[in-house]
């Protein structure tokens, strides 16, 4: 029974702290963006405009949601909310900060602890390309239809490339576990350096990419290019429904940036000291000050970089990230099985 | 009982996927019913304790098999309208048939020890359904491991070649429209 009641009480905890950080995210992103193109951006809701999220959440509930004629309902209102479960899922499964003991028990800070959380986390991420395909079929009209094509297109390929470069992570971790993967950056090199998995530097740099690909966000924006299909698979989404996908977008945006950091920045590992509040609350600070340095590598991104054609796009994905990943899967085989069973001529 | 409970709920689930599938009408739907059924599967697997495998089944299936399902099916008029006449006159009794033939056959097998396999290695370990798939997998079934995968690197070398030296027209007409 008690664990029943840790596991609601996490998930209550887990659910409001995804929502808020959305929040604060979509208010961040807009002012960021709006810095890096001279202006100023939301300023008037509350404090800095930090209420703008909130005061569009609530424009977007109230408004009404258009159903078009020629939409396929069922599907066309399963769509939302097939983008929004498989993203929320994903932060089940994500350590935000060191176990923490009370009253003799542990408790982690997680919701729970898979041992197979790599491959659920990659399982749940293809789940999300139903709902773009779904939406955008489903809305009977032809914009959409070309931003859903676009996008099974482009997340199945970099959905390979995602996968190949966590292997090399699972190898020289050896554990699927997201807890164990943290656990085990927690080392030292020469006693300072912290053995975070940077140090398989074409993973980070194949997955950070993928990543992109896998939000859909600039420069791999083709699922929504307004410039060329108005808004891709949301087009005909109003009202509410249309605030799924978007809350759907911006979760993604920082499960992707939170695994970033779990898989090579050390999660929640840092240097911790003090009473015991403050070494519980230290890692779970750790944890999100990471993060928001990779959700603001994306903003930096967006807007930095101009979108890529259709056919880079591909070329890119399957000619150059996919050989990359896997050559380097070869290398850090070796590497790892010299580690592990010394050199062969020893 | 949980364990009965979830079961009853996950198997309902499941049949109706099913029978959605066979009976709906668009052929994106009759993907939808299936992709349900595999998730439910999925989760019969966790009931099961084998996570590896629950993960890999929505991975596989769910996640690739049923996306290419998907886009194949929308890449190719979902609108047309399907012949749905019947051209064998006997074949709904056929089916009713052939189905209690195939309930049989299963309930009669899943009382045979073959099937339901040996209770004599005791319950899985939970923290090692990867370590347990891996040592079957690379261990005691080397062999047959790597003939399926021979074959089917040879089946994706020989869908390349049919797909680039199949019939030399074709490949003409393409070249000639090239710009």
């Amino acid at each position: 029974m008690e664990d029943f009641i840790v596991a609601a009480v996490k998930t209550v905890i887990a659910f409001a702290l995804l929502f808020t950080v959305v929040l604060l995210l979509v208010w961040i992103e807009r002012r960021i963006v709006a810095f890096m193109q001279n202006r100023l951006g939301p300023t008037r809701a509350g404090p800095l405009g930090i209420l703008q999220t909130l005061a569009d959440g609530m424009k977007l509930l109230f408004k009404e949601s258009m159903t078009p004629d020629r939409v396929e309902v069922w599907l066309y209102l399963a769509a939302p909310i097939m983008a929004l479960v498989p993203a929320v899922l994903i932060f089940l499964v994500v350590p935000i900060g060191a176990p923490i003991t009370i009253g003799g028990t542990e408790y982690t800070l997680q919701v729970t602890d898979l041992n197979v959380g790599v491959l659920y986390v990659l399982a749940m991420s293809s789940m999300a390309v139903y709902a773009i395909a779904l939406a955008g079929w489903s809305s009977g009209s032809k914009y959409p239809l070309l931003g859903s094509v676009r996008s099974a297109a482009q997340m199945i390929s970099y959905e390979a490339a995602m996968g190949l470069a966590l292997v090399p992570v699972i190898m020289f971790n050896g554990t699927t576990s997201l807890a164990g993967i943290v656990e085990a950056q927690g080392a030292t090199y020469f006693g300072f350096l912290p053995a975070w998995n940077i140090v398989l530097l074409p993973s980070f740099v194949v997955f950070v990419i993928a990543m992109f690909a896998e939000t859909n966000r600039a420069p791999f924006d083709l699922v929504e290019a307004e410039q060329e299909i108005v808004g891709g698979f949301h087009t005909e989404y109003s009202g509410f429904r249309f605030a799924l996908f978007f809350l759907a977008e911006y979760i993604n945006l920082f499960n992707m940036s939170a695994l970033t950091v779990v898989f090579f920045l050390g999660g929640w590992q840092g240097p911790v000291f003090g009473p015991t509040v403050l070494q519980w609350i230290l890692p779970v600070i750790y944890f999100f000050a990471k993060t928001f340095a990779i959700v603001f590598l994306f903003i930096w991104v967006r807007g930095t970089l101009p979108r890529m054609r259709y056919d880079q796009l591909m070329g890119f994905g399957w000619k150059r990230l996919i050989p990359v990943s896997l050559a380097w899967i070869i290398l850090a085989m070796i590497a790892v099985g010299i580690r592990r069973f010394g050199l062969p001529w020893a | 009982m949980t364990e009965v409970v979830l079961f009853v709920i996950f198997a309902a689930v499941a049949l109706t996927g099913a029978v959605v599938m066979v009976t709906a009408k668009n052929p994106v739907y009759s993907a939808m019913g299936l992709l349900t059924t595999m998730f439910t599967m999925a989760l019969f697997y966790i009931l099961l304790d084998a996570h590896f495998l629950a993960v890999v089944q929505i991975l596989v299936y769910a996640g690739a098999v049923m996306t290419l399902f998907l886009f194949v099916i929308m890449m190719i008029g979902v609108d047309k309208k399907e012949d749905t006449a019947e051209t064998i006159p006997f074949q709904r009794g056929l089916t009713v048939v052939v189905g209690a033939g195939l309930a049989a056959v299963v309930i009669m097998a899943g009382r045979q020890a073959w099937v339901t396999g040996s209770t004599a290695f005791g319950a899985p370990d939970l923290n090692g359904t990867i370590e347990t798939v891996s040592d079957a997998l690379f261990g005691t079934w080397t062999v047959a491991f790597l003939s399926t995968v021979f074959l089917l690197t040879i089946a994706a070398v020989g869908t390349v070649a049919l797909a680039m030296f199949g019939t030399p027209q074709l490949r003409d007409t393409k070249s000639e429209e090239a710009p």
